[in-house]
């Protein structure tokens, strides 16, 4: 162990890396239910030379290396299951490029949604990405990676459909460019090449360190607005959903069910957010948004909150701070929620699991969805708030989290960004020859298994 | 239980139906309005209950005084004719419920009755409030909006209660026997509505408007003259009081502020259109915004006062969009007397 730490030491300078009770206390656990594991060592590289020489000594000796990015991910993705390295990609946070014209930003793996959010503001105010709610020490590769969803989904796509490309050094110590920048100084795509920056998406670290990424941008829109569209019946949401996509006009659409406070419960929310360049253009788009959902109103079933301008300011921050604030109703820092990666018709099956587990478990529940695509499908929440210092807590949270897992996986969803737990549960429901062909990339790739071991592993 | 004070057949005899030939937003010719009331006191369907703003100016156009609008209301909730999509609201009501959290407290007068705006209650403050109490909260919110909603049941069912906490949890203890109504709405259900539906209110009321005109006269000699060009946003609620309009006036020639001619003012006032909003009507809540914004930037005012809060909150950017000031009255007035109208 010490030789391994001087090893580390010299690789990255002493204040960078840490064998210490302290140290290894912090990293060993993240906000969410899943038990602590402690590092042996945590290293803090500066560059991708650095990552790749961790990982060349890494894989010699057969430490395990989990990367982290700001750790946020809530399902425990970035603990250190069988202990050895976690490889923390903060300080690797530049924001290398933005090309205007071409509308991406190329960025090294540590740099944060805040960072790249306050620095688009700064030098390239028309152009926008797409953020997660997440805060905003979470940092873009850690989001792609799993394929992470925020504010311009609805029109784009999950975080990873807007990837250009990507800087990994494998877990044998080569660094590999993927995308469009393999072949050309300019990070414009994925196409037209073997696109295979998939072997790092969706795999929760365990194939390689991403080290610089690009991702494309959007144009910022001077004005906008969000309607907040209010039914009580869970049935009509997938058509209604639907036609307020037909449309194609909004960046975010977003449903929401809470039972706080009080006027909310019961009833099913629609955020659906856009934007344009004139107050002409706006109102246009909103004339074209309420016709998509005319039928509703005129059966006065359902309808627009009438909102004046204070009140739309916090369905228009990005990030939103109001999960981050149901994060906390508990007290004592504990918050997970099951993000499902489903189709849109299971909406109602969905939201009646949700009431049902809460009230089944006695938990403190927020549900909602976020629509990725033009309702092509959507990540429904689950959100169980906990206090992290009452263990009863936790683990009814950690139980309604489980059979959440479990029935949404029967119903027919996938939880995304999935506890080690709920991996197994999917991999239950896998086609067996993909999750053969996974473990045949992975031993390709990463013949010592240093890479993320405990992830998309059966036991 | 607290009945309508309507005479249907005041309206039956009625030859100029006045309460729809004067409406601003339903265009009527005089035989279709005959018809039309007709079908209303007949308990028939009629384009009256689905196009009605619900603006109150029928109560104050009616020469009888005959609760015309109280009466479209009374049949919308009857006909099920919901003016607002319905889970709008229940959430209102739900929102707006009397959270039953009311303490007995001790007050004196002046007592200024801030209604359910906890969030403007920063604003008595200064000389013009020296020596007030105030009371606020869900457990005394006038509950007048449900008219709104089609929802005279909500109003039945709440306002007497409301009138009996501020009298039993405020005013009898503490010897006071009336109260200050910061907004209209609150003056208009004490002083019109109540009455109508033979709801007793045991206290007297004063209208803001009267006890800042007061105030001012004794502090005339501290005033400041705003010197400046306003236009005044008349509320809805205030077509149940219009006695009390020529406070406005009186209140702007004592600080100094010019009321300057415009369309759409006093009679001829517009909807701010937040109720036209929660009716799912944009297209009329941008054009009756645009039409008094452009008149008022047409009057070249460098203010726009407002008394109803839900009016400020609604237009207050759009005005300043323009380069207009949104201020409540009380805020104009503080102006004037602590020297610090820019
Ligand atoms: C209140 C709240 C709201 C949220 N809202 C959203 C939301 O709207 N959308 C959304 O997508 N997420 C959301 N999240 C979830 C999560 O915080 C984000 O997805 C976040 O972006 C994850 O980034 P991170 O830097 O924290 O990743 P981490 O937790 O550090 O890592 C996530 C995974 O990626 C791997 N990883 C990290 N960096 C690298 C790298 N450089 N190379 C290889 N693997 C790597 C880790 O090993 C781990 O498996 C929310 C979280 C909270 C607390």
């Amino acid at each position: 162990m010490k030789e391994i730490l001087q090893a580390l030491v010299e690789i990255v300078g002493t204040e960078f890396v840490s064998d210490q009770p302290e140290e290894r206390y912090l990293y060993s656990m993240d906000p969410g239910t899943m038990p602590a594991r402690e590092p042996d060592f945590v290293v803090m590289p500066d560059s991708t030379e650095q990552v790749r020489q961790v990982l060349l000594l890494a894989n010699q000796h057969k430490i395990p290396v989990v990367p982290l990015g700001a750790g946020l991910v809530l399902s425990g993705l970035s603990r250190a299951l069988k202990g050895g390295i976690i490889l923390d990609m903060k300080r690797m946070n530049r924001i290398i490029e933005v090309n205007e014209m071409s509308r991406y930003a190329l960025v090294e793996a540590g740099a944060s949604q805040g960072m790249l959010q306050a620095y688009l503001k700064k030098h390239h105010p028309r152009l926008k990405h797409s953020a997660p709610d997440a805060p905003p020490a979470a940092t873009i590769a850690g989001n792609v990676c799993i394929h992470g969803s925020g504010h311009i989904s609805h029109a784009h796509g999950f975080h990873s459909d807007m990837l250009n490309g990507l800087e990994v050094v494998l877990p044998t110590g080569e660094v590999t460019r993927l995308g469009s920048c393999a072949t050309s100084d300019y990070w414009f795509s994925r196409a037209p090449l073997p696109d295979l920056a998939g072997l790092f998406l969706g795999w929760a670290g365990t194939t390689g360190v991403i080290t610089k990424l690009a991702i494309k941008l959007y144009p910022n829109y001077r004005f906008n607005d969000v309607g907040v569209f209010v039914c009580e019946d869970a049935r009509l949401m997938p058509d209604i959903l639907y036609r307020m996509s037909e449309t194609q006009m909004a960046e975010d659409l977003t449903a929401w069910m809470t039972p706080k406070p009080d006027w909310a419960r019961g009833f099913l929310h629609s955020n659906i957010n856009y934007g344009a360049n004139t107050k002409e253009e706006l109102i246009w788009k909103r004339n074209l948004i309420r016709a998509s959902v005319s039928e509703y109103i005129d059966r006065k079933i359902a309808g627009f909150i009438p909102m004046p301008a204070a009140m739309k300011q916090p369905f228009l921050e990005v990030p939103a701070r109001q999960l981050s604030r149901f994060a906390d109703v508990r007290k004592g820092g504990g918050f997970e929620y099951v993000g499902v990666i489903m189709p849109v018709d299971l909406f109602a099956e969905a939201y009646e699991l949700g009431l049902e587990i809460a009230s089944r478990l006695s938990v403190s529940y927020s549900l909602g969805a976020r629509i990725i695509g033009i309702n092509h499908c959507m990540m429904f929440f689950y959100a169980y708030a906990f206090n992290r210092a009452d263990p009863a807590d936790v683990q009814r949270a950690q139980r309604a989290l489980e059979a959440t897992n479990r029935a949404a996986v029967d119903m027919g969803g996938i939880p995304w960004k999935a506890e080690a737990p709920a991996q197994k549960e999917i991999i239950r429901k896998m086609d067996p020859n993909m999750f053969a062909l996974m473990n045949r990339i992975r031993a390709v790739l990463d013949p010592a298994g240093i890479m993320n071991p405990g992830n998309w592993e059966i036991d | 239980m607290y009945e309508l004070n309507y005479d249907p057949q005041i309206c039956a005899k009625c030859k100029t139906c006045d309460c729809l030939m004067k409406c601003q937003y339903i265009d009527f010719e005089l035989a279709e309005a005959r018809v039309e009331k007709e079908k209303l006191l007949n308990g028939q369907d009629t384009r009256i209950l689905q196009e009605c703003t619900t603006c109150y100016s029928c109560e104050e156009y009616c020469p009888a005084g005959n609760h015309p609008f109280y009466q479209i209301v009374e049949r919308q909730e009857e006909k099920g004719f919901l003016p607002v999509p319905e889970p709008i609201t229940k959430q209102q009501l739900t929102m707006m419920e009397p959270r039953g959290t009311i303490t007995p407290a001790s007050v004196s007068a002046p007592v200024i009755n801030m209604c359910y705006f906890p969030m403007l209650t920063d604003s008595i403050r200064g000389k013009l409030y020296e020596n007030t109490s105030m009371i606020v909260g869900s457990d005394i919110f006038c509950n007048i909006m449900w008219l709104h909603f089609g929802k005279n049941s909500a109003i039945r069912e709440r306002l007497p209660r409301m009138i009996d906490n501020i009298q039993q949890f405020y005013l009898k203890d503490s010897g006071v026997e009336e109260v200050v109504c910061y907004h209209d709405e609150c003056y208009g259900a004490y002083t019109q509505l109540a009455p109508a539906f033979g709801i007793e209110v045991p206290f007297k009321v004063v209208h803001l408007f009267e006890y800042l005109s007061n105030k001012l006269d004794e502090l005339s000699d501290q005033i400041t003259p705003i010197n400046a060009k306003v236009a005044y946003q008349r509320p809805c609620s205030n077509r149940l009081i219009p006695q009390t309009q020529h406070w406005v006036d009186d209140i702007f020639q004592k600080i100094g502020a010019d009321r300057v001619p415009r369309e759409y003012d006093r009679d001829n006032a517009l909807c701010c259109g937040q109720v036209l909003r929660a009716q799912q009507r944009d297209d009329l809540a941008d054009d009756v915004q645009k039409r008094n914004l452009d008149d008022m930037q047409q009057a070249g005012v460098a203010y726009c006062v407002f008394n109803c809060p839900v009016c400020m909150f609604t237009l207050a950017d759009a005005v300043a969009e323009r380069g207009i000031f949104p201020i409540l009255m009380s805020d104009l007035c503080q102006a004037a007397v602590e020297k610090k109208a820019e």
